[in-house]
């Protein structure tokens, strides 16, 4: 059967990267903290029972009364715990191998996490006395300490880091956003039903499923039946034509749109589906696309197809007579 | 108020790595048929469906919601999330049952860790202003926890081994376990370190999985199952965010939850420790002795199915008492880095 050769292959995947940066303002107290780092001073709060917590926090984690009183400490400190980092991931601080460290600064009663540039393992233990190796440009936030190095290290000379981005703000005013970029990449797999319809698509078919259950017939074919939780199996080609069922009339622009508006977007009912998917209406004017319209799917040369329901440019009249509304009604 | 039974418990093969989705379906579909199996249900008696998992896990948005195509759900069901180990999305489940809004539950958590990288994303759940920026990976953040008990003399290298290979003794008898074997501690103690102190047998494999739990009221799990585990007590409690204003070698959060619930009686405990150090910790906070059978299963360190492991320590403990094996169990889920947020829950059989 030909489910059991679609069981047979891999599904699809590919990379998918995502990223973002994540701005966020930062208030009074951390807002001061790194203003501070900006300086290349270090400031930490006063708790409720007098510990100071460093980087500060703005309510004591013990009685949640808000905090208000800085204290400035040193920018050398003692390792309390460490553990080696031989193989340092996108982003770290250094991209050669450093030890992480939660390091109790002169002054503190609460550690710092941060990483210590020790050359090897057996460069850190428990208790060494550490000190800040400052960022060459620092713009008020965490990264303004690259690392930290043996206090006893030589000045390095090597340029740090390159700073995270900055968000605009007037001349002369303090920091109130940092910015964190945050970039995650990962290998995104479709089911072994999308998979079927993503192949068929690259040799230019149109493969839907009949759910088992309730005998509808998806397109694409789906790894569980929304409405029966089972896959669908039975293998379905259908045409390339059918009707639009709803639709609207985009005339408002935004980024990334690749046709000028107005253009319709509409949903497709292959003729043999019960599922509608989304796509374009194109080859005659918007305002003659109406609910019931048959369309033909206009595709795009036969040396341009692969795995995408791209292959299909958009769908357009094919000058038959509208079907009625009651045929598709339990389509919308 | 209701008392509340686990009436099935059922997982996926805990694995490195499955082509199927990171919606889960895949790993979902066979597991609620198994379950509907064991208690004769089908998805029209359930009251109330729960999960728990992550988008930052599976790189896109509303995965959960793609999720929920795995239960077919139509009619429209009733249906919540969480954002966490679904051990939390079966705590929800228990407040519904208990507040009498409904007599029957599903709960369940999956998780794809291996379409991205777990280290980094797992960074994410830090304080976004002052220290993921940084991306201190889980790993790294577990080693300095490790290392400030072996300071403190609470334990020593070996003593993690001993955890790593009586865990994978156990799962020699667990089906679904991704790591198992007999291995020999000073072997364990000869491999290299992964994040100096820590070695791979300290560190939960990456695990791609999925578990499911049906809940009832204890009234109606009497006409589903012969033994039910009926949840004496479940506590969750949280420790500051702050990493370096806690004591990592205990577990406050622990402790304050397994003292609110009771944990006298118990015979075994399974418990979601993803370093061999945490189990230690664990065992100090819930003061269970060398009475109690600790992860007849191996535990998480044979595979560790993110949002659903502590889920699957809840089925596992609870299937002791379904089986018959033991009359009062204990489970326990982690969330956040180095033990930062805690849940407890006590099983019994009633006669």
């Amino acid at each position: 059967m030909i489910a059991s050769a679609a069981e047979a292959e891999t599904p699809l995947s590919a990379p998918l990267n995502v990223g973002f940066d994540y701005t966020r303002s930062v208030g009074p107290i951390l807002g001061r903290f790194v203003n501070g780092l900006r300086e290349r001073r270090i400031e930490g709060i006063r708790g409720s029972d007098g510990r100071v917590h460093v980087p500060p926090v703005e309510y004591d984690p013990v009685t949640a009364a808000p905090l208000c009183e800085f204290v400035s400490v040193g920018t050398e400190g003692t390792v309390v715990s460490w553990s080696w980092m031989a193989e340092p991931l996108e982003g770290q601080p250094l991209q050669r191998a450093f030890a992480w460290a939660l390091i109790l600064l002169d002054g503190a009663d609460t550690a710092l996490l941060h990483a210590v540039d020790a050359g090897t393992p057996e460069k850190i233990h428990t208790g060494q006395r550490v000190r800040v190796r400052w960022a060459d440009e620092p713009v008020g936030h965490i990264r303004d300490i690259a690392y930290f190095v043996a206090a006893d290290a030589p000045e390095d000379s090597e340029p740090s880091p390159v700073p995270p981005p900055v968000a605009k703000r007037e001349d002369r005013a303090p920091v109130s956003m940092v910015i964190t970029p945050v970039h995650l990449s990962y290998q995104h797999s479709v089911s072994a039903e999308e998979s079927r319809y993503l192949r068929g698509l690259a040799e230019g078919k149109l493969i839907g499923q009949r759910c088992p259950a309730c005998e509808k017939v998806y397109i694409p074919p789906r790894g569980a039946c929304p409405t029966d939780g089972v896959p669908t199996s039975e293998e379905v080609e259908l045409p390339d034509t059918g009707i639009v069922t709803t639709f609207c009339i985009v005339n408002v622009p935004f980024l990334g749109q690749r046709i000028k508006p107005p253009y319709v977007a509409a949903y497709i009912l292959l003729d043999g589906a019960d599922i509608a998917f989304l796509h374009l209406v194109l080859g005659c004017d918007a305002a003659d696309v109406r609910m019931g319209l048959r369309v033909r799917a206009a595709w795009k040369p036969r040396d341009e197809w692969w795995t995408t329901l791209e292959n299909i440019d958009h769908f357009e009249p094919t000058g038959e007579p509208d079907v009625p509304y009651e045929s598709f009604a339990n389509h919308l | 108020m209701a008392d509340v039974a686990i009436v099935g418990f059922a997982q996926a093969p805990n694995v490195r790595a499955t082509p199927g989705t990171t919606n889960g379906v895949e790993m979902l579909v066979p597991i609620f048929a198994e379950v509907f199996e064991r208690t004769g249900l089908s998805k029209k008696d359930i009251g109330f469906w729960c999960s728990g998992s992550s988008d930052y896990l599976a790189g896109r948005a509303f995965s959960f919601i793609a999720a929920v195509d795995a239960i077919g759900a139509f009619p429209p069901i009733h249906e919540s999330h969480v954002e966490m180990d679904a051990a939390w999305a079966l705590y929800e489940a228990w407040l519904k049952i208990r507040m009498g809004e409904v007599d029957t539950a599903l709960v369940y958590g999956f998780g794809k860790s291996s379409a991205g990288h777990l280290r980094r994303v797992l960074a994410l759940q830090l304080d976004p202003y002052l220290v993921a920026p940084l991306w201190p990976d889980s790993v790294s953040i577990a080693g300095i926890q490790a290392r400030l008990g072996i300071d403190a003399g609470l334990w020593s290298e070996k003593d993690l081994a001993e955890v790593a290979a009586r865990s994978r003794a156990d799962a020699v008898r667990n089906p679904h376990a991704q790591l198992s074997g007999h291995v020999e501690v000073t072997d364990l103690l000869d491999a290299p370190f992964v994040a100096d102190p820590l070695r791979a047998h300290d560190i939960a494999p990456i695990t791609d999985g999925a578990a499911a739990i049906v809940l009832a009221s204890a009234e109606r799990a009497r006409d589903l199952v012969e033994r039910p585990a009926v949840i004496a007590g479940i506590e969750h409690r949280v420790d500051s965010p702050v990493l370096g204003a806690r004591d990592l070698t205990r577990s406050p959060s622990t402790e304050a939850a397994g003292r609110a619930i009771g944990v006298d009686g118990v015979e075994v405990a399974e418990l979601h420790a993803p370093f061999t150090h945490q189990e230690l910790i664990l065992r100090e906070a819930l003061g269970l002795d060398d009475q109690v059978r600790i992860n007849p299963s191996g535990g998480v360190l044979v595979g560790n199915p993110m949002f659903a492991a502590g889920l699957a320590r809840i089925g596992e403990a609870a299937t002791q008492i379904l089986t018959g094996q033991a009359r009062k169990t204990l489970a326990h889920a982690t969330s956040g880095p180095a033990l930062q947020q805690n849940l407890v829950c006590v099983m019994e059989t009633r006669d």
